[in-house]
């Protein structure tokens, strides 16, 4: 029996275990580490959009002083196109393209060779004498030159219906017969929107250092969400086997699902074992702008059936979503979560994998479900004005609940959507007053959430305190709660409890960080490890007092009688316990790794304020509330974080961040300066409202938070701008003279005034 | 190519180096200082993430040169705590979760110190404006700008 009594540290707002290092700047970020005799490696990218490769002479860069090592697609383990070789998600022949073109260049910056040299400038000189023979093909950026019966096509083997084309998927996901549910509707509103493809934006550059022996054992400090990801992917294609692998998670500035696929590793790994010294890699700016992430952008219509009262009979999606130059947008997110906030009786989702000659797109907080959100959220927002209804109303009348049959398939258990909007129609900011200029919105949005697999180990130290070892890099406090968990269940401080990430060697198997999926799955394994200490502690005490152990309790820390007729004796601590390990049957410690199930999907209602310069374009956002059903807050302080996070992210999304190309198919923006994602100046303060419906599957009732919150922002910031104009914009960024030339609309000003 | 020599002072301590004349000040730091503290997030001035004070003046250490230390006064995160005493900006970081990732924690904690240096009481408008020079992805900024001015409080009251 382990009695937890007073709830000490669950939901307190304790000190992170990795902060005083964070806020001092001894955090080993992965380019802060070096080695004795590391050399530095550089990429020579393409410059073009597409082209083929007719050949590479790398000689006059081998022949330069300081270059120790050379290396192309040939070094890289090929994964022929006819068979899929799937890795989580991602699919090898797809990924041994992305981290080096091999028959063609996909797009300008896809990588061509690599160098390693002793210094950085040698290094990069060296690139500039690789000699590439290209032959320049026509190319496509956007979704619809892509889709034209007469694209370029990117690659000749992916066919739809039966041709060659540059429409690498489909998914369709279905729920009754949609035409009989648009023949009941009463009022139908149809829109097309349009989104344009927006950077993770993380502040760390991609970067690591790997060092490989002569005996191909091989150890990689790297910056990724998943190092047991950096080690798998890395074998695939070195053909190191994943036991010579050694891949360490240096912390990691900032992923939001960025970093969820490899770059750099596999490279740096070829050029240490062909030039026998530690290699650092460390991406520009303009690289990871180029080269890396971001997530789709896309097209989409959707088409949304109500009856006069308000019910919707019908719903219908279709979604392009760019995948980059090889195939995998996250057509299932847009698919997926875009209509289950709601019960509709009638749904068809749509979705398309595009490919035009941009750089491969990665994971990027709830993939896909953003920019489905926005389109289903702003088609909301008309048909509740159509209907004469107030949007939040709409949504409750249509809320998904407990029972409700998600179109994708599930049927939701207990769920705190309703909560949500309930909290936000009660929230002062519903109804404060607005001045001119200004317009009020709301939006909801779903995200699945991930369960999987997850490893914990558990030691008690012989002074009687603890070290937690997890296997998942923490992203934003992650262990910050696993410290409060632990200290809850063992009733102890939570200073004496320090939390690792373990490395691929030190730690079992433990899938990514992505998905909404960590605290809720390092929890359970945490939990149950720490359950089997909380045992054997109280065995031992049994043993001591020479009782039956189901006779123990243990509680705020130490062993008690469970109860008086179990016998007089003074607690065991702890401390005390851990002292007599030795000669009471040896160390203590527990480890759990399990394929975690029971992530419940995650909701979010969201109010935002903004107000519109009519003369320069600018929509600030002036006020802005989250609301998310949270299953539990373990530690509030990073889960508002999280939702406060991803706010920004989306307002960024929704007003300024794009790729602006060029005539020539090149990303004219690869900055932080140009690419222009929020800073401090242009947003309010962020309040979140943290619902709590715990989840029933889980030991403390945790439900994903880091993704929700994202999936609404689009809309609510459209549905804003609407009400404060009167005027609809169909596409983001909503940015300065996007709006300006919206604002040329003689009715706006009329509607103001 | 030669090596140039540079002495300067470093967090109060005075430093020799040696750097090559294209090197940035950020270059010197983490390379032969081994000062690691300060991040490279985009070399170009645009992120913050390599703030330090030269002569009690903020500047992104990627846009300055090596060589121009020479004879002056550098702050850099590495001299913020004294000894195991965190610095209360610091503190109040760790206290209100106003990091995440950390990445830009280094540049928003010395860049919010030489705001509070420069005005001990600021406004929300003004410690968002100052700030503005430091990207963070991860926060949304509101824990980081509510750190700043409970801070800016608390170290006015301690100092009356």
């Amino acid at each position: 029996m382990n009695v937890i009594s007073n709830n000490k540290w669950i939901g307190q707002r304790t000190i992170r275990p990795d902060g005083a290092d964070k806020v001092t700047g001894r955090a080993a970020f992965a380019a802060d580490t070096n080695m004795p005799g590391m050399i530095w490696g550089k990429v020579l990218r393409s410059p073009h959009p597409h082209a083929r490769i007719k050949s590479i002479d790398t000689s006059k860069a081998e022949a330069l002083p300081g270059v120790k090592a050379v290396v192309s697609a040939r070094d890289i383990v090929d994964f022929p196109v006819d068979k899929s070789v799937m890795l989580g998600i991602q699919d090898m022949r797809w990924m041994c393209r992305n981290v080096m073109a091999r028959e063609k260049a996909l797009f300008p910056g896809h990588p061509i060779a690599a160098v390693a040299a002793t210094t950085e400038a040698i290094a990069a000189h060296a690139c500039e004498l690789i000699e590439v023979d290209y032959e320049v093909l026509p190319w496509s950026i956007e979704i619809d030159d892509a889709i034209r019966p007469d694209a370029p096509i990117l690659h000749d083997f992916l066919t739809f219906e039966g041709k060659p084309s540059n429409i690498a998927g489909k998914l369709e996901v279905k729920k009754g017969d949609i035409e009989q549910g648009f023949r009941e509707a009463e009022v139908v509103i149809e829109r097309s929107f349009s989104t344009r493809p927006v950077h993770q934006g993380y502040i760390e550059p991609h970067a690591c250092l790997v060092s490989v022996g002569a005996d191909n054992k091989t150890t990689i400090w790297s910056s990724s969400q998943g190092q047991f990801m950096v080690r798998a992917m890395t074998a695939y294609l070195t053909g190191i086997p994943q036991s010579d692998i050694r891949a360490i998670p240096a912390e990691i500035g900032g992923g939001f699902g960025g970093k969820t696929i490899v770059y750099l590793e596999p490279l740096a790994t070829l050029l240490a074992k062909k030039s026998g010294r530690p290699v650092k890699m460390v991406m520009t700016r303009e690289e990871v702008m180029r080269a890396t992430g971001p997530t789709s952008g896309s097209k989409s219509t959707v088409k949304i059936g109500a009856k006069k009262d308000g019910t919707i009979v019908a719903a219908q999606g279709t979604f392009w979503l760019q995948a980059g130059a090889l195939p995998g947008s996250p057509i299932r997110g847009a698919v997926g979560c875009s209509f289950s906030p709601y019960d509709i009786p009638h749904v068809l989702a749509v979705g398309f994998d595009v490919l035009s000659n941009r750089s491969k797109v990665a994971a990027y907080r709830a993939p896909g479900a953003p920019i489905g959100a926005y389109a289903v959220e702003c088609v909301l927002d008309e048909l509740a004005e159509a209907l004469r209804m107030d949007p939040l109303e709409l949504r409750l009348k249509n809320a998904a609940k407990q029972g409700t049959k998600a179109a994708f398939g599930p049927v939701f258990p207990r769920i705190g959507y309703i909560e949500t909007l309930e909290a936000a129609k009660a929230h002062p900011h519903y109804t404060a007053p607005l001045g001119k200029w200004q317009g009020r919105g709301v939006a909801s949005g779903f995200w699945f959430n991930a369960g999987g697999e997850s490893s914990a180990q558990v030691n008690i130290t012989e002074d009687g305190n603890v070290v937690v070892t997890t296997g998942h890099p923490d992203v934003g406090g992650s262990r910050a709660a696993i410290a409060n968990i632990c200290a809850e269940l063992l009733g102890i401080d939570y200073k004496r409890v320090s939390v690792l990430i373990g490395d691929t060697a030190t730690i079992g198997f433990s899938n990514l960080t992505g998905g909404s999926r960590v605290l809720f799955a390092s929890a359970i394994v945490v939990t149950q490890s720490t359950d089997k200490i909380i045992t054997t502690l109280r065995e031992r005490a049994a043993k001591i007092w020479e009782i039956d152990p189901e006779a123990v309790k243990w509680e705020n820390g130490a062993a008690h009688p469970a109860s008086p007729n179990a016998g007089q004796f003074e607690p065991l601590t702890l401390a005390e316990l851990a002292a007599k390990a030795p000669v009471m049957g040896g160390p203590i410690g527990a480890g759990v790794q399990l394929n975690t199930e029971g992530a419940e999907g995650g909701f979010g209602t969201h109010i935002c304020d903004v107000e519109v310069d009519p003369e320069l374009g600018i929509v600030r956002v002036i006020r802005y509330t989250a609301v998310q059903d949270v299953g539990r807050a373990i530690h509030p302080g990073y889960v508002e974080g999280q939702i406060q996070g991803g706010v920004a992210q989306g307002i960024g999304w929704a007003l300024n961040e794009e790729y602006i190309y060029n005539k020539s198919g090149k990303v004219d923006n690869p900055g932080f300066l140009d690419y222009r994602m929020p800073v401090c100046s242009d947003l309010p303060m962020l309040d979140t409202v943290m619902v709590e419906v715990p989840n029933p599957k889980h030991p403390q009732g945790v439900k994903g938070v880091g993704e929700v919150p994202l999936v609404p922002v689009m809309a609510a910031v459209a549905n804003a701008i609407h009400n404060a104009l009167g005027k609809r914009f169909y596409s983001l960024p909503m940015s300065p003279p996007v709006v300006l030339e919206g604002m040329e609309d003689p009715e706006i000003r009329q509607a103001a005034e | 190519m030669t090596k140039l020599h540079v002495s300067t002072t470093i967090n109060g301590e005075p430093v020799e180096f040696l750097c090559d004349p294209g090197d940035t000040m950020l270059d010197a730091l983490r390379g032969p200082l081994g000062l690691t503290g300060s991040k490279e997030g985009c070399a170009s001035g645009d992120c913050g993430a390599c703030s330090i004070t030269l002569d009690d003046r903020l500047v992104c250490s990627c846009l300055m040169l090596a060589v121009e230390a020479e004879g002056r006064d550098l702050q850099t995160i590495e001299g913020m705590a004294s000894g195991d005493r965190l610095h209360p900006l610091q503190q109040k970081f760790l206290e209100m979760a106003a990091l995440q990732c950390g990445i830009c924690t280094s540049g928003m904690l010395v860049a919010s110190d030489a705001l509070l240096r420069k005005n001990p009481k600021p406004s929300e408008e003004e410690v968002r404006f100052w700030l503005a020079g430091n990207l963070c992805r991860c926060t949304g900024y509101d824990k980081i700008v509510r750190a700043v001015m409970e801070t800016a409080d608390e170290m006015r009251e301690a100092a009356q």
